[in-house]
């Protein structure tokens, strides 16, 4: 396993060396240099992580190290970077090209937008081969054929001719893997490659950079915010707050004997995997029910018969009231489908949905309109969701103004709603870009419980926070459902945050609920052999620490 | 009570300052572009020159069979037409004419594609019959249909401009269908809909704003086509009748002196050039300063 103590970590001889290095923001920025004095050593065959929250530093480390920032705006004004020897920092933009792919390469986050979406995938890899070496295109061919292999790429053949749409998302990060160590490079530098991975392909794909590594001696720079994540890859840990590094250490020292209180506090912040005991809910008044709940996207039009998509089959559930129902599942599950649905931006195409035993799927627009105050849907994305020429009271006040309420007592309102979602009240007078993203979740949260609804959808609305933030944001939560004794449906593909927040769970996969219960029950005893998958795929789910903190 | 994450009024006005000196740039920011400083100072003295102009020069239907087609010197700076007309007093007041016609399209065209779009956008029962009508429009070639409409109607200066106008609204639909499209999607009009927000409101509210910017920029394109269509449809002998003087019309008529007396067209000729240059510089750096990236997809 890789948090063994590596005691031979020390002994290997380093690939890279960041010595001091010290990189400038341009004028105007919030603070004077994006990374300060980082000193920083990955070994071969070792995998260093770099953990931090957004704006840590983390990411202008290793596009430093690869020569890819912007040298106008980001300055490097002091330090070296050694690779192999060679000082990174004193090379010509011809020399770096040169060491880019031969010595050192790297994977994003997003494998769909860092692949070319019109040429095939194998001549992609095969691009790396044809600038760097002298190969024939037939050896060529046979080494991405190989590379293809080495990353269990199934069937390389036929993937060698398919572009990046055709394949899923797994497989994408796989291709950018192979293409990355296709000059089996001493440095490979990983850029949150699993972020935007469901969890079981998470899983998968960092068990194959783990192979993958150990066999070809590779040093791996491993940047993530997700504490999980590097309890199951770090031989060492790097944490980085503000530019700075915090602590580092061997993995297994950082993870359980954390000594910096940010380490402290940044493990302490992820939730853990055993749900907390919750006092049992009065089931007795359902505040929300929906019955067969079925959403088809496309059919036969005009032009005849496209693509049709079963997003939700069959969907049954209930709210209670003062209730939190979570609904678990990974991309395309139709979780999301559900919830937009149940809040009517999309018409379910059957099924009921029931508020105080009105049905709401099938009314008008007009006649749904009374109705729409009693179910408020917060998204994931707190950028875009406050209109940005709009001050956030504006925002507040809109649904209220909608249903009558004068704009004195709405204000009035408002102002009460910023108190209980711990923002100051004068705030009411600023735009959204004036604040954090976590404070507009709030401001979003605040937005919702003006309508004084009975029901409130969370859709992923935590998953987009830095986990700190994600915490406080989730006691937030929980604390206006208890307040406000409302019903909450809470979508979400992390299993860590529901199983803190839910009393019950729905598990969704294809479109199909395949499992439901309390979340204790659900997480001690998975009865599906999907919730077993989704639960043994949730990472760092072996240490202890982040079992029961 | 969860933990405040930063409810320190200090700090947060330090935000609200930084902001507010972002909006007071705005006009700064503007006039910082070069395109749009010269561009506009250009079309202001241009307006300024149809406004106050006339009242200074001679009167640009006077006849004077004495003087015909005398070359520009001392007394008649831009000489004198076939009936002996001052064509520096007739291009001054043309000038009237083409800025009038400019504006006018330009509003016009704006006003009822930003509404047929924004419905077109919105309602989907409606797109396709607006869109379906917009495509009939934009294969009739823009001149053809003016000079049709002009034919139908005889031409006095409301039926030019509305010869033009009909042409230019698919373009404006078009654009603000694709703004709505992308901006219907955004969470917070969901949210909006969500609060039970009546639909003139979601789209007045949320949505409209989202169209300002590219309309601006695709206005003073309009705007500047408006103008070499009136001129050319002047030029074909379509357009306003000769007794006002209009850019298009004043060479129309010089036409048939060009080998002996060329003054009689290029004065206009250059006169209209430089308008047209200035409105469309002015749109260049308006594009490039309110919005790069929805521009380039134009």
């Amino acid at each position: 396993m890789s948090n063994e103590p590596t005691s031979a970590s020390t002994s290997r001889p380093p690939v890279l060396e960041i010595k001091g290095l010290t990189v400038r923001l341009p004028k105007g920025a919030d603070r004077e240099f994006a990374i300060e004095n980082v000193t920083i050593t990955v070994g071969s065959g070792e995998i260093v992580c770099i953990v931090g929250e957004s704006g840590s530093g983390k990411s202008v480390t290793a596009f430093t190290v690869m020569g890819l920032i912007p040298r106008n705006e980001l300055k490097p004004v002091a330090g070296e970077i050694h690779l192999d020897g060679v000082d990174l920092l004193k090379q010509s933009d011809r020399q770096l090209r040169h060491l880019r792919g031969e010595k050192m390469s790297m994977i994003f986050q997003e494998p769909m937008t860092a692949l070319n979406p019109v040429m095939k995938v194998g001549d992609q890899i095969a691009e790396m081969l044809e600038i760097h070496t002298s190969l024939s295109a037939g050896e060529r061919r046979e080494r991405v054929i190989a590379a293809m292999q080495d990353v269990n790429l199934p069937d390389p053949e036929s993937l060698f001719h398919s572009y990046p749409h055709q394949i899923s998302g797994g497989q994408r990060q796989r291709v950018m893997i192979a293409m990355a160590l296709a000059l089996e490079p001493g440095l490979l530098i990983a850029d949150e490659p699993t972020t935007a991975l469901d969890v079981t392909t998470q899983a998968q794909i960092l068990e194959l950079i783990k192979s993958i590594q150990r066999r070809h001696g590779t040093g791996v720079m491993f940047i993530t915010h997700d504490f999980g994540v590097v309890a199951e890859i770090a031989d060492r840990v790097v944490v980085m707050q503000h530019g700075k590094i915090v602590e580092q250490g061997p993995a297994e020292q950082v993870l359980t004997r954390p000594e910096h209180p940010y380490t402290r506090m940044l493990i302490g912040s992820v939730p853990s995997l055993t749900p907390p005991e919750r006092t049992p809910v009065n089931q007795s008044e359902p505040a929300l029910r929906a019955n067969g709940l079925n959403k088809i996207y496309g059919s036969s039009g005009m032009l005849g018969t496209g693509r049709v998509v079963h997003a939700a089959k069959d969907v049954d559930l209930v709210v209670y009231r003062g209730e939190t129902l979570g609904v678990v599942g990974e991309s395309g599950s139709g979780k999301s489908t559900v919830a937009r649905c149940i809040v009517r931006l999309v018409d379910p195409t059957s099924g009921e949905v029931l508020i105080a035993d009105t049905d709401i799927a099938g009314l008008g627009q007009s006649t749904l309109r009374p109705y729409r105050r009693n179910i408020q849907i917060i998204f994931q994305d707190p950028y875009r969701s406050l209109n940005p020429r709009r001050t956030v009271g504006q925002s507040i006040i809109e649904g209220p103004m909608n249903f009558g309420i004068g704009q004195a007592e709405a204000l009035d309102r408002a102002r009460n709603l910023m108190r209980i979602v711990g923002l100051a009240p004068e705030a009411l007078d600023r735009f959204p870009h004036q604040f954090s993203g976590g404070q507009r979740q709030r401001i979003c949260i605040a937005r919702a419980l003006a309508m004084e609804p009975k029901v409130l959808i969370a859709d992923e609305a935590v998953s987009a926070l830095d986990v700190s933030v994600q915490a406080q944001v989730l006691d937030l939560l929980d604390d206006v459902r208890k307040r406000f004794d409302l019903a909450m449906l809470f979508i979400t593909h992390d299993l860590r945050v529901a199983a803190q927040i839910c009393d019950r769970i729905m598990v969704m996969q294809n479109g199909v609920v395949v499992e439901e219960g309390r979340t204790s029950a659900v997480y001690s005893n998975p009865q599906n052999s999907y919730t077993k998958a989704l639960l043994d795929a949730a990472p760092g789910r072996h240490l202890a620490f982040l079992q029961n903190s | 009570m969860a933990v405040t994450e930063n409810t320190d009024p200090a700090a947060l006005s330090a935000d609200a300052r930084l902001s507010e000196r972002k909006n007071v740039s705005v006009l700064s920011l503007l006039l910082g572009n070069r395109g749009v400083f010269w561009g506009s100072a250009l079309l202001g003295m241009m307006v300024l020159i149809a406004i106050i102009g006339p009242n200074f020069t001679l009167d640009p239907t006077a006849l004077s069979p004495m003087t015909r087609l005398k070359p520009p010197s001392a007394e008649v700076f831009f000489g004198s037409d076939f009936l002996g007309r001052d064509v520096f007093a007739r291009v001054i007041s043309g000038a009237r004419i083409s800025l009038v016609v400019g504006i006018a399209v330009a509003l016009v065209a704006v006003s009822i594609g930003l509404v047929l779009g924004m419905v077109a956008g919105y309602i989907r029962t409606l797109d396709a019959v607006i869109m379906r009508v917009m495509d009939g429009l934009m294969a009739i070639p823009g001149i053809l249909l003016a000079i049709a409409l002009i034919s139908l109607s005889g031409a006095t200066l409301g039926t030019v401009i509305i010869a033009i106008v009909i042409p230019e609204i698919p373009r404006v639909v078009r654009l603000v269908r694709a703004v709505v499209l992308t901006v219907r999607e955004e969470p917070y009009v969901e949210a909006a809909i969500a609060a039970g927000t009546r639909l003139p409101w979601i789209l007045s509210r949320h949505i409209l704003p989202n169209t300002i910017a590219p309309l601006i920029v695709q206005a003073t394109y309009i705007c500047g086509s408006a103008m070499l269509t009136e001129s050319i449809l002047g030029f074909l002998g379509a357009g306003i009748p000769p007794e006002i003087p209009s850019w298009g019309n004043i060479m129309s008529e010089g036409r048939t002196y060009f080998q002996i007396s060329p003054w009689i067209i290029f004065y206009p000729g250059v006169a209209l050039a430089i308008t047209v240059l200035a409105v469309n510089v002015v749109g260049d750096g308006l594009r490039d300063t309110l919005d790069p990236r929805i521009a380039r997809k134009m």
